[in-house]
């Protein structure tokens, strides 16, 4: 069923789930230059944070360069109209770390738990909502159940304050009907009450496709990031949705000229590499393996002499969920095992 | 022998196998299952057990003649903060499995022999319990300027109290590595997967330490400490030899070592995939026994 898609609001999540990508090292000026593009070219919300969310910074997931609450501040400061949203996964980050960083501005609080677990999340949007925060909920690897279970899990964070939840594709592993059959599903149980959005992957090259069915579909929240600067090979590009929205004459209210003028000038210059979808990317999204896993699994390869294809895979048939990173040096070590029992 | 003897207070999953445990101990003599619902499974399989079982709470515990030694409270924190100084009025030394932390933090083979007095004894977290003898073993060995852990455990061993306050889990754990632990920062991380079959208790330990620390001798430490903590838990094993990564700028110019472990549950209650509960069950039960040890031999 396609629905005529009302304004779709897009989040820009460059400076977190980018934060990969960068293994966790935005500067300040960076910050700075990407939330003064975001916000020139009409992008509404504008998330900040580690790319495991606030807490992130840890041996286990990369130690930030920058403390989390000055680079919120930092955006906060720049953003003229533009809100600032922070990401927190429960069990890493507290309340706390979320008065902190809503102490420094931030008025989003997006609140992600696997799949499966929504009723860790009922702390969180409790205190997100008594600091007067807007709630979004998270489903991460939301390939890993069926639609109808991922409503019900959707529920629950809305019954606990939610008023937005996203069926997020964190292994990049929905194709096309999964992703739309998911949103649907979530749309019919919380559609009355709160809001449904969409957070793809390019490892399998979908996430701005999966966004349109999205978009026709209900969703009325899509995350994107500027040259697709994300986990695994990157995120639905946020000036590929906008330019694709316009073209489908979705409005977003964010002007294409802004949207690729800050991909290119800003964002392309300050990159090490651009996200592509290699062996390792595309193994995640074929193996639905949790895209920030690609970089840890390639310093183990490196480390450990195995390949990161097979970390990956050997990672997804185990079924580690997001901020498991620590398996990937287990799973590193008991290939070498493997290998050394074998005698090659 | 003299023995102590030790109520349970809260008949659920965790009592009931802290029970069967119990029930083995040469040193600790059950006196009672105490709980609050007449309903329970826990009283009732108590019951079948040859164990004194009551729904009268701790009101009847304490107009008992023979009062019990020990309490060991696995009910929830604000049920023993509660409790606590009733326990306490009565003389009766408590053993806390709840988050309520009354009480200082104990890991039996880190510092209960420092604690011998205490009136009231917090077994801190799984993942405490699981992680802080490991963190203790490098800090014994070097200075911890920090140390992270992760704990991993399977959805289905998180009960309702867990889910709804996980906070407490990464703040009391993070506390005790420092206070226990001995590092001088703690960070604590707990991750729910619900893999089927369920995941054995995972746990892994990343501590900094300076770039010219004695390798050797770190992994020598870890490795006794693993057998003690073995001595109690006996699923409790190293799935790999200490790791250690040169100094990095990003460290802070400190070098790292990583410990990763496996927590497989003994199976007496609860199945053996919630080797988080049954370290926990297995530790307390290790102060009771200990306590009466001491109180025997006194």
């Amino acid at each position: 069923m396609n629905i005529p898609a009302g304004k779709i609001r897009i989040t820009d999540s460059t400076l977190r789930d980018g934060s990969h990508a960068m293994a966790h090292r935005f500067t300040e000026g960076q910050v700075r230059g990407v939330v003064h593009a975001l916000d020139r070219a009409g992008v509404e919300v504008i998330e900040v944070s580690h790319g495991d969310g606030l807490g992130g910074s840890s041996f286990n997931y990369g130690f930030s360069l920058e403390d989390d609450v000055k680079l919120v501040a930092a955006a906060v400061d720049e953003a003229e109209r533009a809100k600032i949203a922070v990401l927190l996964l429960p069990g890493l980050g507290t309340v706390e770390d979320l008065k902190a960083a809503h102490g420094a501005g931030a008025s989003v609080a997006r609140i992600a738990t696997h799949c499966t677990e929504a009723d860790v999340s009922l702390q969180h949007f409790a205190a997100a909502r008594d600091l007067g925060m807007e709630t979004v909920g998270f489903l991460m690897l939301s390939h890993r159940v069926g639609p109808e279970e991922l409503a019900r899990q959707a529920r629950i964070m809305v019954d606990g304050g939610a008023q937005c939840v996203y069926v997020v594709d964190s292994a990049g592993a929905l194709v096309l009907g999964d992703a739309q059959a998911r949103i649907t599903a979530l749309v019919d149980e919380i559609g009355g009450e709160a809001q449904v959005g969409f957070h793809g992957h390019q490892n399998l090259s979908l996430g701005v496709a999966n966004s349109v069915l999205a978009a026709q579909n209900g969703a009325l929240q899509v995350d994107g990031a500027l040259c697709a600067l994300g986990a695994g090979a990157g995120n639905s590009p946020t000036e590929v949705l906008v330019a694709t929205f316009e073209r489908l004459g979705i409005p977003t209210g964010v002007d294409v000229q802004g949207a690729l003028a800050a991909a290119d000038d800003v964002v392309k210059p300050f990159l090490h590499r651009l996200p592509f979808a290699d062996r390792g990317a595309i193994t995640q999204g074929y193996a639905g393996v949790y895209s920030s896993f690609l970089l840890h699994a390639e310093r183990a390869a490196e480390r450990y002499g195995v390949p990161a294809h097979e970390i990956l895979q050997r990672v997804g048939e185990a079924g580690y969920v997001g901020g498991q990173e620590d398996m990937i040096i287990d799973v590193a070590l008991q290939l070498v095992a493997e290998r050394d029992r074998a005698g090659v | 022998m003299t023995k102590l003897t030790a109520a349970i207070v809260g008949p659920g999953n965790i009592g009931t196998d802290l029970l069967v445990k119990l029930l083995r101990s040469e040193h600790v003599e059950v006196h009672s299952m105490v709980g609050v619902d007449p309903a329970s499974d826990g009283l009732a399989r108590a019951r079948d057990l040859g164990v004194p079982a009551s729904a009268g709470g701790v009101d009847w515990l304490l107009a008992q003649d023979d009062r019990p030694d020990l309490v060991f409270e696995a009910t929830s924190a604000k049920a023993h903060l509660a409790n606590a100084p009733r326990y306490a009025e009565a003389g009766i030394t408590a053993i806390d499995l709840t988050p309520a932390a009354v009480g200082p933090f104990v890991c039996p083979p880190v510092n209960l022999d420092t604690l011998s007095d205490a009136a009231n004894l917090n077994m801190i977290t799984c993942g405490g319990q699981a992680t802080i003898p490991i963190v203790h073993a490098v800090s014994s060995v070097v200075p911890v300027a920090y140390a992270e852990i992760v704990a991993s455990i399977a959805s289905r061993s998180a009960g309702p109290g867990t889910r709804a306050n996980i906070d407490e889990f990464t703040q009391t754990t993070a506390r005790a590595i420092e206070r226990v632990g001995g590092a001088a920062r703690g960070k604590a991380i707990i991750i729910l997967n619900p893999v089927k079959p369920p995941m054995i208790m995972r746990d892994t330990v990343f501590c900094a330490i300076p770039p010219d620390s004695d390798t050797d001798a770190i992994t020598a430490s870890v490795h006794r400490m693993a057998a003690e903590v073995a001595a109690y838990v006996p699923g409790y094993t190293l799935r790999a030899e200490p790791q250690f990564d040169g100094p990095r700028d990003i460290w802070n110019g400190m070098a790292r070592v990583a410990v990763f472990l496996e927590v497989r549950g003994n199976g007496d209650f609860l199945p053996p995939w919630a080797g988080n509960l049954d370290i926990m069950t297995a530790a307390a039960a290790r102060v009771g026994e200990r306590l009466a040890l001491r109180k025997v031999t006194a």
